[in-house]
């Protein structure tokens, strides 16, 4: 199993799913559309990224254990706070941006295939954290915020990437949270996540 | 036997399960029919990855190709080949119509938040160009939400891809 890309799928799942717990909530109409939006698009990336890994990309999204998946601890956490959710959203797409560029010269052509149609739909998703970028910058809670998730946005990356992460959001390397250990957060949304497959073992039908 | 005239004549019969005035043909989602001693393999490519419909449209071609007496295998392709050029002249005109302003042509570069709020999109009611952007999502991920100044109708954009 290539564990790049099985971690791609993982974020991306993770966060869609994390972006999704807006959907009614967030504080403005068009960011509830906008988080859904952003949420759906995010779990389609993972499934097609699981589909390149795997026969049944259901298998293997939701029959892993915790300990198994390959997610980033920064798309773990459960944020309840706007300027978090706002800072999280431009560094995991600043973060991501640098990745799929990469994959896109992938010596896979399906690999490169799907960074592109990804890159393609994740346009709009850094226009809209640009634009909340220059909306907050100066806030003191978006700083805040952006100060105390940067080690984990550094940890989306692999070490080779960190620097270019660095230099386009203008911060200084510091020491990355990294993948591999979880955080506790992890385990209340796999359980949430994987119920009902648990549920429906072979299968679920709509 | 089947021929891959009457199987393309038989996918422009496919709504599209989203927006019904446009078939899967005038989508441009059809990337190739090939036909052979009455197999029909399809590739299809996605809009955008996250459609909830991808599941409906698959069954849709291959119960289209069952019908035409034909074992249908259809392939679904991830990658960069399909874009919002590919809708067909016909697709825009009905999009159009239904009050869904038709995409802008796919540039060399990226598409850029200046872009999306000038003006040069036009309001599928009136046809003025005086329109701005409410929101670059909308209720499904191609279409983002504007509005005009003109004739003061809300309305849905499709995103550029």
């Amino acid at each position: 199993m290539n564990e790049l890309l099985l971690g791609l799928a993982d974020d991306e799942l993770v966060i869609g799913w994390r972006d999704s717990e807006w959907t009614g909530i967030a504080p403005m109409l068009e960011e509830d559309v906008a988080f859904s939006s952003i949420a759906q698009n995010e779990i389609g990336h993972a499934r097609a990224v699981y589909e390149l890994l795997a026969d049944d990309a259901d298998a293997l999204a939701f029959d892993r254990p915790l300990e198994e998946y390959r997610c980033a601890p920064l798309v773990e956490l459960r944020l309840l706070d706007w300027a978090h959710t706002i800072a999280r959203r431009w560094l995991y797409e600043e973060a991501d941006r640098v990745r799929i560029a990469a994959l896109k010269d992938d010596a896979d052509p399906a690999v490169a295939g799907l960074a592109a149609k990804i890159d393609r739909e994740e346009v709009y998703h850094r226009i809209h954290a640009e634009m909340w970028h220059e909306r907050l910058r100066n806030e003191p809670r978006f700083r805040d915020a952006v100060a105390d998730l940067w080690p984990y946005a550094l940890g989306v990356l692999p070490p080779e990437q960190r620097a270019e992460l660095a230099l386009r959001v203008g911060l200084d390397e510091v020491e990355a949270i990294e993948r591999g250990a979880h955080t506790d957060e992890l385990a209340e949304l796999w359980d949430e996540m994987t119920s009902v497959r648990r549920s429906a073992p072979s299968g679920a039908q709509w | 036997m089947v021929s891959a005239e009457q199987v393309w004549a038989a996918f422009s019969e496919i709504p599209d399960p989203e927006i019904p005035v446009v078939s899967l043909v005038d989508l441009g989602v059809i990337r190739s029919v090939d036909v052979r001693d009455g197999h029909v393999r399809v590739e299809f490519t996605p809009t955008f990855l996250g459609c909830p419909a991808l599941e409906v449209m698959k069954r849709a071609l291959e119960e289209k190709v069952a019908a035409l007496g034909a074992e249908p295998e259809v392939q679904v392709i991830s990658d960069d080949s399909w874009s919002t050029d590919k809708i067909t002249p016909a697709g825009r005109e009905k999009l159009r119509a239904a009050g869904f302003a038709p995409p802008a042509p796919r540039e060399t570069s990226a598409p850029q938040l200046v872009q999306l709020q000038s003006n040069v999109f036009r309001c599928p009611y009136c046809g003025s160009t005086q329109t701005r952007l409410e929101n670059i999502f909308g209720p499904t991920p191609c279409r983002s939400l504007r509005y005009c100044e003109s004739c003061r109708q809300p309305f849905e954009q499709f995103k550029t891809i």
